[in-house]
């Protein structure tokens, strides 16, 4: 009764400020644009927010306590004042010895976790001496192909005592299996390593595009590790369900969100039919966002994204533990939103994007450097981008309190209106038939594309202004850039070439065949790709071994 | 590149897009391949992970006026040589080829030294694509 009367003195009195102040106010001075917008192009239909916006607000419902169910205001209940959040910067390039010395400059620098980017080559599963891999091996990451490179990639590197990302899809159980025979071979403990491997294939189909198998045996590749890692390896996160690439591709915030989630709930339902309970699995289930230029609209995002996860979960699956009901996750910062033009303000926009992804509770972060629309960054850029990070947590005080921002009338309405878009994609895509139906129609593709054409537009159009591209445009000194030399593509091929050379081959060809008659029938893959990578067979040829039962996906070129 | 003799100089231009090199990084290409639809053009777009020759195949096959390749994976010193000679070969000397992606400067120099007409790097309106290409085949 108390609560409604306010809310309607408010509205009186909102009309009343209209009418008396505001309207003559924006005679005098109109406003100036015809509509405020999002960069995921939502509208922004008022200029000030009070209570009167969110009328259903209910404070233990909506928001609650950090680290209890909903979790709208943090996973942890103490959040950043018990623990800074992983600082993880994305790296790798040329061979594994090039990495592993940027790995160890990186951890020199202050960075808390490693996070290893592969080049295309082993993304898609071919070998360095493929023809395939022609003039792309080691430039847009590491180029690994036996278990040996994986042993100099992580040489002097304590396994046991940091945590490892490795971003890998398709062929990640391949990857991981090197990751697992590395610290067995060092007599780690397996229940010590700690990590996440991407492992996520619905959103290569949906927007990375970095495939082999079709659907099917792909999410069981995807099961058979998470039924591998609660067994065997219980504090690595085996996969990472990304909307990061959702949203590069051209996504709104609304449809990373939905697809990622859609994508995770295709996931929880796959295990629960590979034989898994749910609280054996979805603790161990982590996210992948981005986070783009919109300060507001991020943190609202991902307040959003953890509120519905959990609710979901609870709702649709009952689960026991808490845990389940958590969503953490990985936010890097969003390379599309990068000018190659007057690069050095990049650094700006990577500052405002990592401030949101701290503000909206992310567990890790890497923050993009400023010339990596150019190239891979140099060690100059990316100390920058880590020292971003470590500004933020130390300098500018945001990490003092839990969601500091919980509670504005702006976040929360912002909050409930990304909830209730997600909520209807989440409607269409069950009308399809689900989310592997809807991807094979080409649904979040076809809507993710006209999204991607609405903002080129807006650019075009200047309705969205862009520092350096399309106003305040001057030509500046270019930067210094990182180089990746040919001999570097020389090299991996001598050394993958020689590793065939040097390996007991019985035991090769055996483990191959092995993992092939396990493909063929139900068993987990995990034990047999171990076998394999430790008889030194290739990403290559263990892809290629799959791919004789598994077939390949074709995706049709539409736009 | 003057092409105005070829027969087809009064129809609409046609222009072979695909993605060469591993990565799939194609939220730009859609875009070039939507706004050149949107300009009266013909486009037939091939996908992803194109090799030069299968390139050369479907230009050949499709009898275009101008060959757009995007590629983001740092391949193209390797693939835009590749795809010249095979064009050469193929008699689709007189075709327009042009590239997109994040290609450094000092390479977008070498490229058109060897044969590609322009280079366009993120950043570039559409416009000035569309504009580029008109002027280029005479039309």
């Amino acid at each position: 009764m108390g609560k409604n009367s306010n809310k309607e003195k408010i509205g009186a009195e909102k009309k009343r400020w209209t009418d008396e102040l505001l309207r003559s106010n924006l005679k005098l001075l109109p406003e100036r644009l015809p509509a405020f917008t999002t960069v995921s192009n939502l509208l922004i239909d008022d200029l000030i927010y009070t209570p009167a916006d969110i009328p259903d607000f209910i404070y233990i419902r909506d928001l609650g306590f950090s680290g209890e169910y909903p979790f709208t205001r943090g996973i942890y209940p103490s959040m950043y004042r018990g623990r800074i959040w992983t600082m993880r910067e994305f790296a790798g390039y040329g061979t594994a010895d090039e990495t592993n010395k940027r790995f160890k400059y990186l951890l020199k620098k202050g960075q808390t976790g490693l996070s290893v980017a592969f080049d295309l080559p082993t993304l898609m599963g071919y070998d360095s001496d493929h023809p395939r891999s022609t003039g792309e091996v080691g430039r847009c990451g590491v180029a690994i192909d036996s278990l040996a490179d994986m042993e100099r990639l992580f040489k002097d590197i304590p396994l046991d005592k940091i945590t490892t990302s490795m971003t890998i899809n398709a062929p990640a159980s391949v990857i991981f299996a090197m990751y697992i025979a590395l610290a067995e071979k060092r007599g780690i403990q397996l229940s010590q390593l700690g990590g996440t491997i991407q492992n996520d294939i619905l959103k290569e189909y949906i927007a990375q595009k970095e495939w082999i198998y079709p659907p099917r045996p792909s999410v069981r590749l995807i099961t058979d590790t998470i039924s591998y890692c609660i067994k065997n390896i219980p504090k690595w996160h085996p996969i990472s369900i990304s909307g990061y690439h959702i949203r590069e591709a051209g996504a709104t915030a609304v449809q990373e969100l939905a697809f990622t989630l859609s994508d995770g709930l295709t996931y929880v339902d796959a295990c629960i039919k590979a034989g898994m309970r749910i609280d054996e699995f979805a603790g161990r289930l982590s996210f992948f966002f981005n986070s783009h230029n919109d300060f507001f609209e991020e943190i609202a995002k991902f307040r959003a994204a953890r509120r519905i996860w959990a609710r979901e979960i609870k709702e649709r699956y009952r689960p026991k533990d808490f845990h389940s009901m958590q969503m953490r996750f990985h936010t890097q910062t969003a390379g599309c939103s990068l000018t190659a033009q007057q690069p050095y303000n990049n650094i700006v926009r990577t500052a405002i994007q990592a401030l949101a992804a701290v503000l909206g509770g992310t567990q890790s972060l890497h923050t993009n450097s400023m010339d990596e629309t150019l190239s891979l960054p140099t060690e100059r850029a990316v100390t920058i981008a880590l020292r971003t990070q470590q500004i933020i947590a130390h300098e500018s005080g945001v990490t003092n309190t839990v969601d500091p921002l919980g509670g504005s009338y702006f976040i929360e309405y912002l909050t409930n209106k990304i909830e209730e878009e997600v909520y209807k994609y989440f409607k269409k895509i069950d009308e399809i038939g689900g989310m592997v139906e809807a991807i094979q129609q080409g649904f979040p593709q076809r809507e993710i594309a006209r999204s991607a054409q609405w903002y080129q537009h807006a650019i075009e159009k200047k309705e969205k202004i862009v520092v350096g591209l399309n106003e305040f445009v001057e030509e500046v000194e270019p930067i210094e850039t990182l180089k990746i030399g040919p001999e570097i593509e020389e090299r991996q091929i001598k050394a993958v070439k020689g590793i065939r050379k040097k390996r007991n081959k019985k035991r090769w060809e055996a483990s191959l065949e092995r993992l092939k008659g396990a493909a063929e029938g139900k068993d987990n893959l995990m034990p047999y790709i171990i076998d394999a990578v430790k008889a030194y067979a290739t990403v290559g040829e263990i892809c290629d071994t799959l791919k004789e039962v598994f077939g390949e996906y074709k995706e049709p070129a539409l736009f | 590149m003057n092409i105005k003799s070829r027969r087809y100089s009064k129809k609409r231009i046609r222009v072979l897009l695909a993605k060469a090199g591993l990565d799939g990084h194609d939220r730009g290409i859609k875009i070039i391949a939507m706004a050149l639809r949107d300009a009266g053009m013909e486009v037939i777009y091939l996908g992803l992970r194109q090799t030069p020759e299968e390139i050369v195949n479907a230009a050949l096959e499709e009898d275009v006026d101008v060959i757009g390749i995007s590629l983001l994976s740092g391949a193209h010193n390797q693939i835009f040589p590749k795809l010249l000679k095979l064009m050469k070969a193929s008699g689709l000397k007189d075709r327009l080829l042009i590239g997109g992606g994040i290609i450094p400067k000092q390479d977008i120099e070498r490229l058109k030294k060897k044969g590609v007409a322009e280079v366009f790097t993120p950043g570039t309106n559409t416009e000035e694509i569309i504009r580029f290409i008109k002027k280029a085949v005479n039309r």
